[in-house]
């Protein structure tokens, strides 16, 4: 096979620079694979090592530090025919740490080449990730106070399948990258060279020495035991295409039965774990159903199962822009931490307001019309107060019909939900009504 | 249904078969939309290991041909910066779903404001032009999700959906026969000679073929010339950014969306986006019913800032008033297009809409001064 090299654009890395070892090895590699250029993604990032795609006249994808990994992801995804190998050095490993433990994670069929050679020659020889204590860089004094990060330890940490340590003069380097091009999963090569512009001038260090630092730091050969299993690409093409399509969004027919001109906006203020989101849901589905338009927005802490739980549903004969509640029609008051949450809205109150209040729980004062429920007396839990309300809501509103209602509630809850809302909602609407406005 | 779920049918309609994102409420329930409907569809989602790998990875894969979007909130959106000024400057086609949130930095999670408006634009390096395109409700949303799509296929550059917690997370009654569904434009491929990758016809977009299709295809995020190789070249670095301004700012009058509801004889204009204008409209119909005569401009495109429609919407009026959730951002633009006017200016960033009754004061109040 002919070389995949540019014939257009020669390799003008400095003179004994280790990345041109490296890239004529992983030439010879596609060549032994029998690559044709179009069949060979070469994505790169920032550096000397980002000069790599140039050099070669396959397809290139030339991106930014530290993030060659996430773009490889998306072509491979995209082209999982092609042979994807992504070429990054140790600052591209730094930066992009977080990458290379996903890719470790993932598994999908990428070579991820580790150009390493211990600084950023680019920028002047400052330290990288995996400059030694003891080396003498542009960083003055601070690569002394860092631990070298052990590429191989921790990508097979990570849980690399398959993971290569060799010297740049090791004989048996393009043996090695053929071996990670045809590994069907993510293989890691940390190729260990020399930088003569920068490093090596401080640092001192022979060919020979080099094989003697990947001796002692640790040869890695290929497969990690206990690290190697499914590709991620053809998991995921088991998925692709073959689930249902789980979305309905064929949408609800109205069949137009409420009795409501106007706006009617009601706040249900409760505690996280009363189902209050259900029952705003529930409400509003019910008015869908009966051809209104509807808004619903909800309110709750981010600690999921602690904190208020607030719904807001504006139900409206004609379409609506503004979805906020000026003035609320009624107030559904079913736990202190919604009542604390809205302590504005009180004084918004007027005497055609209905409030539905736990008896358990306070109110500032206010000028609606107070429907007191004692929700223990019922023998009505907490976590069904808000179900128990909807009944009471629709018969004191007058907007729909128990019987509507609880259509909806069929129609919309899960099986396991249904008998027992079905049962709070007409137990709701027996509750009796309310008292005149307090003084 | 929410803002966001409208995004999701949007993307499908418009072809994305590439997401990729990353957990952040807001936006959190696009991803798991998209995780319901692509790979029955045969398409692909990511969730990432962060930020900048969502974005990453959607520009892989739409240099590899696939439709891609991605959605985020302010603090993800710092993330993708650096990816954004590639997909710029590389004219990678990338749809990236802003829900906005309350900042600055993060913010309140659960509670939406305006407050990205110039971010979207200028934050990146370089400068350079993306297309926003600010919805005001789901119905909007999934419209303005295909275009987006559209446009970043046809002008090969990012383009945002500016939404916002309150759009996003509010479920609303949507008749969805009655939603606007644009036709679908899909990217323009090489046909034949030769190919250089950035090499522009007199639309200033060049034609695409694959990464790790049939011809071999050269991207790079450094300053490149029509072949894709790095050049140092000064007049090839400056016609390649004249060429990227050009070819979305030329455009803007082909995706200047907007709703215009004007009133004869009114004195002041009122320009609003964004879920600001939902209160904004309630408060137009009090003012005119209370006997005040106000304009009022609903701006869907936001950037290229669409001037002509701004021109021709104050031309009769004497003052405008701009309504924005958050401290003045886009005020800036419509006082310098239609400059000498006076612009006044609310705004409110406290993390919940603002309401009509609040805007038919400041309403009132800027005609009378
Ligand atoms: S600076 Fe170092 S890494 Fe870069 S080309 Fe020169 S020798 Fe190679």
């Amino acid at each position: 096979m002919p070389s995949l090299l540019n014939p257009s654009r020669p390799p003008v890395f400095c003179p004994g620079c280790s990345h041109e070892r490296s890239l004529h090895a992983l030439d010879k590699a596609f060549q032994r694979l029998h690559r044709q250029p179009h069949e060979v993604v070469i994505v790169s990032d920032i550096g000397c090592s980002g000069l790599f795609d140039v050099f070669f006249a396959t397809h290139a994808f030339h991106g930014l530090h530290g993030r060659a990994l996430t773009y490889a992801t998306g072509i491979k995804l995209a082209q999982p025919h092609a042979t994807v190998v992504a070429v990054m050095g140790d600052g591209g490993v730094g930066i992009g740490g977080a990458h290379v433990l996903a890719a470790c994670r993932r598994n999908l069929d990428l070579t991820l080449l580790v150009l390493n050679n211990f600084n950023f020659g680019m920028t002047g020889g400052q330290a990288s990730c995996t400059t030694p204590q003891d080396a003498h860089t542009g960083s003055a004094f601070l690569n002394t106070l860092e631990t070298p990060l052990d590429v191989c330890r921790t990508v097979a940490a990570a849980g690399a399948p398959f993971v290569v340590r060799r010297s740049v003069y090791s004989q048996d380097l393009v043996e090695k990258l053929l071996e990670a091009l045809r590994y069907p999963g993510f293989a890691v090569v940390d190729i260990w060279g020399l930088c003569p512009g920068r490093y090596l001038k401080a640092n001192p260090i022979s060919p020979k020495d080099m094989d003697g630092m990947v001796a002692r730091a640790g040869v890695w050969d290929g497969v990690v035991a206990g690290n190697e299993r499914r590709e991620y690409g053809s998991a995921y093409a088991e998925h692709r295409g073959h689930a249902p399509f789980v979305e309905d969004w064929k949408g609800i027919e109205a069949q137009g039965r409420a009795n409501l001109v106007g706006r009617h906006g009601t706040l249900f203020l409760g505690a996280a774990g009363e189902r209050v989101l259900s029952a705003g849901n529930l409400w509003a589905m019910a008015a869908v159903r009966a051809g209104l338009h509807v808004t619903q927005k909800s309110d709750y802490n981010i600690t999921v199962m602690r904190g208020p739980s607030i719904a807001e549903v504006l139900l409206s004969s004609d379409p609506i822009d503004y979805p906020g509640i000026e003035e609320p029609d009624a107030v559904v008051v079913l736990a202190r931490e919604g009542v604390e949450r809205m302590a504005q809205i009180w004084n918004r109150l007027s005497e055609r307001t209905l409030v539905i209040q736990a008896a358990d729980v306070p109110v500032p004062k206010h000028a609606g019309r107070t429907l007191m429920v004692d929700f223990k007396a019922l023998d009505i839990a907490r976590k069904n107060r808000a179900m128990a309300s909807l009944g009471m809501l629709a018969r004191w509103t007058g907007i729909f019909s128990i019987e509507d209602l609880v259509q909806a509630a069929a129609a919309t809850l899960a099986p396991s939900q249904r008998d027992g809302a079905l049962q709070l909602l007409r137990q709701g609407a027996a509750v009796p009504g309310p008292g005149s406005p307090r003084k | 249904m929410d803002g966001n779920e409208a995004v999701v049918q949007g993307a499908v309609y418009a072809g994305c078969r590439f997401f990729a994102g990353y957990p952040i409420t807001p936006a959190s329930t696009i991803l798991s939309g998209m995780l319901n409907v692509l790979p029955p569809l045969g398409g692909i989602v990511l969730q990432a290991e962060d930020e900048m790998a969502s974005i990453g990875a959607c520009l892989g894969a739409s240099m590899a041909g696939l439709k891609a979007m991605t959605a985020t909130s302010g603090p993800g959106l710092s993330l993708y910066s650096e990816n954004i000024s590639f997909a710029v400057g590389s004219e990678i086609p990338l749809v990236i779903v802003h829900v906005m949130r309350q900042g600055p930095s993060t913010g309140a999670a659960t509670r939406g404001a305006d407050g990205d408006v110039h971010f979207m634009r200028w934050g990146h390096s370089g400068g350079l032009p993306v297309v926003v395109l600010a919805p005001t409700g789901p119905a909007d949303c999934f419209t303005l999700t295909v275009h987006a799509f559209n446009l970043a296929e046809r002008l090969r550059c990012p383009v945002f959906v500016a939404s916002s917690k309150d759009i996003a997370m509010t479920r609303e009654t949507v008749d969805m026969e009655r939603v606007e569904k644009p036709p679908v434009v899909d990217r323009k491929t090489h046909a034949k000679g030769p190919f250089l990758p950035f090499e522009a016809g007199p639309s200033g977009v060049p034609a695409f073929l694959p990464i790790g299709g049939p011809v071999p295809v050269r991207q790079t995020s450094s300053m490149h010339g029509p072949d894709g190789y790095i050049t140092t070249n000064p007049e090839v670095i400056q016609s390649l950014v004249e060429r990227l301004q050009y070819k979305v700012e030329s455009q803007i009058d082909t995706f200047s969306f907007y709703d215009w509801d004007p009133q004869p004889g009114a004195s002041m204009l009122l320009v609003a986006y964004g879920i600001t204008a939902r209160s904004a409209r309630e408060a137009v119909l009090r003012l005119r019913a209370r006997g005040h005569g106000v304009s009022f401009l609903v701006l869907k495109t936001l950037w290229p800032v669409p001037e002509k429609v701004l021109l021709s919407a104050a031309e009769a009026v004497h003052k405008v008033m701009v309504v924005e959730a958050n401290l003045g951002q886009y005020v800036h633009e419509v006082r310098r297009v239609v400059c000498p006017k006076p612009v006044h200016f609310f705004g409110l960033m406290c993390g919940r809409m603002m309401t009509p009754e609040e805007i038919v004061q400041e309403v009132i109040r800027a005609q009378s001064s």
